[in-house]
């Protein structure tokens, strides 16, 4: 579904990202592992257009992304929750659910079933969504990118800062979501969060792909991703 | 004669200058506040909107015979569409091209008004013209007296403000409101709040970002080219005209708090007034001075604007 590969990109004259290469098919969760600073982040944002890639390619379902403007891309079909949520803060639940629903044109249809699958957001839609608590931010940030009803869905350290109830909720939206067919890229520090439900694993290291493998390997075997992570 | 029909001459005068100033005011804090662009070029765009309501209204009444208030009509929808569709071009052209970094948009927007006031100068030249008024009935203001004869009306003689200053006021909050239902109700209202508080993410969801600026800047000079086809009946059209609004501008940006459109609407009603009331019974100087003064102070003291949100 979404393939990247040989993806260079930087900040001004800073390269960070050296031929990074990923891929993950519909209905398949890839985690994206490595420690603070490997170029996790800017992976996505290259991916997303918001950091402008200096070389390589990023397809979705065939199509070239590179190139494109960056309000095109998640119009192809791709749903971010950006690191740290990067919610509205200043706009209401609701105002950033439009947001998401607008992008490509979903309506009331998807926006109701958003608010089933995190009903406690339909309580709160008048409320100014920098005043939620941290997990009704993070359920605000998945369904805002998930009214984009999108193919690929990129999620950037959702669980950052959550309790675990809160980290076994959003592994639960991921496998519903990942039923439904749609290709997940996950980035993760902390491997107990989501290890159990990723297909795959790649490792990121200063800015480059140092292996990928598959999920159940390092689930037998803990100490292999010792030796990836080096904790 | 007595203190109180001074003062609500004085105030009328003063509403008049807080409604075109809140346009124009609103105006530029809506490009700072989602674009982070500080426009110094703001004023030529109020200049511009003033000469071309000279222009539409002495075309009208010379070549196509029409009477005034249709002329005036005409102007005060072309002169904004065509204000705002130079400012959208210039955004194109200047701002979007230094990729609206903070220092060299002010550095292009100072380039911008020279050029703009000069090519007025050589265009329409160095005279103030006036446009004439659609309408323009003198009202006499009426007082309460308690005389020999109990409670009467009485008209002092003098005070009187027009039918056409009255126009201003309504017009002004009619086009204020109507920004206000853009801003908070549509869905190009909720674009522009969106880039402005988080363009990167707003980008991630689809939203063109350069036509969001483009628009907004276009908005913002429309903004003050209709306050100054309002005001060009009571004040004349000139090249150096906007040297006062866009000063009065940053006034009240500054002392509303940046973003906020209650803010900047309050802040022109309390600079606007003062300034009527303070012109009327010391000097329009001693009015400039506190007004910059009391800048001052804000900046000092509660550098987030009197009304501003604590954010900043
Ligand atoms: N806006 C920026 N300008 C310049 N350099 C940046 C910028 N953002 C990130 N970097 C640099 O790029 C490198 C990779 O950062 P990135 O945010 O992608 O890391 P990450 O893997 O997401 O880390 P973390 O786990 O802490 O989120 C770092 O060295 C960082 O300093
Ligand atoms: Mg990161």
């Amino acid at each position: 579904m979404l393939e990247v590969s040989g993806l260079d990109a930087g900040y001004g004259k800073v390269q960070v990202l050296r031929g990074v290469s990923l891929s993950v098919g519909a209905g398949e969760i890839l985690c994206v592992m490595g420690r603070n600073g490997a170029g996790k982040t800017t992976a996505m944002k290259a991916i997303m257009g918001l950091v402008p890639p200096t070389g390589g390619s990023v397809k979705i379902a065939g199509e070239e992304l590179v190139g494109l403007p960056p309000h095109e891309i998640p119009r192809r079909g791709l749903g971010y929750v950006p690191q740290g949520r990067r919610l509205f803060a200043e706009l209401t639940v609701a105002e950033n659910l439009d947001i998401g629903l607008m992008t490509r044109n979903r309506g009331a249809a998807v926006r109701e079933r958003m608010l089933d699958m995190f009903p406690r957001l339909r309580d709160r839609l008048r409320q100014r969504a920098g005043t939620l608590s941290g997990g009704e931010q993070q359920m605000l940030a998945m369904a805002r990118a998930l009214c984009l009803e999108p193919s690929v869905l990129l999620m950037d350290e959702p669980t950052e800062g959550l309790q675990p109830s809160m980290i076994a909720l959003i592994r639960e939206a991921a496998t519903a979501m990942k039923a439904a067919g749609v290709a997940i890229v996950l980035v993760e520090q902390r491997a107990d969060a989501v290890l159990s439900v990723a297909d795959r694993v790649t490792f990121l290291d200063n800015g480059r792909v140092k292996e990928t493998v598959e999920a159940q390997a390092l689930r037998d075997d803990p100490a292999l991703l010792h030796a990836h992570v080096g904790v | 004669m007595d203190f109180g029909p001074y003062l609500v001459f004085a105030s009328l005068e003063g509403a008049v200058l807080a409604a075109t100033l809140s346009l124009t005011a609103l105006g530029l804090s809506l490009v700072f506040g989602v674009m982070r662009v500080v426009n110094v070029a703001h004023g030529e765009f109020f200049m511009l909107g003033a000469v071309a309501a000279w222009f539409v209204s002495a075309l009208g009444g010379e070549a196509l015979g029409l009477p005034a208030w249709a002329g005036f009509a005409a102007a005060l929808v072309l002169a904004p569409a065509a204000v705002g569709a130079l400012a959208w071009a210039a955004d194109r052209a200047i701002l979007a091209r230094v990729g609206y970094d903070p220092e060299r948009t002010i550095v292009a927007t100072i380039g911008l008004l020279y050029i703009l006031q000069q090519l007025t100068l050589m265009g329409y030249g160095p005279e103030a013209r006036p446009v004439e008024p659609p309408f323009n009935a003198r009202i006499a203001l009426p007082w309460p007296e308690w005389g020999a004869d109990g409670f009467a009306w009485t008209w002092p003689w003098g005070f009187g403000t027009t039918s056409y200053k009255l126009f201003v006021i309504v017009a002004a909050a009619a086009l204020l409101m109507a920004v206000w239902a853009v801003l908070s109700r549509s869905r190009f209202g909720l674009i522009m709040r969106a880039t402005q508080y988080d363009r990167e993410t707003a980008q991630a969801f689809g939203i063109p970002v350069g036509k969001v600026y483009a628009w907004t800047f276009a908005l913002g000079a429309a903004l003050a080219a209709a306050a100054a086809v309002l005001i060009v009946p009571i004040q004349q059209a000139h090249y150096l005209m906007g040297g006062d609004p866009l000063l009065l501008s940053f006034i009240v940006v500054i002392i509303g708090g940046l973003g906020s459109l209650r803010g900047t609407v309050l802040a022109a009603l309390l600079i606007g007034m003062s300034d009527g009331v303070i012109s009327v019974f010391f000097s329009p100087t001693l009015a400039k001075i506190l007004a910059t003064l009391l800048v001052a102070l804000v900046l000092v003291f509660r550098p987030q604007g009197l009304f501003g949100a604590k954010t900043a």
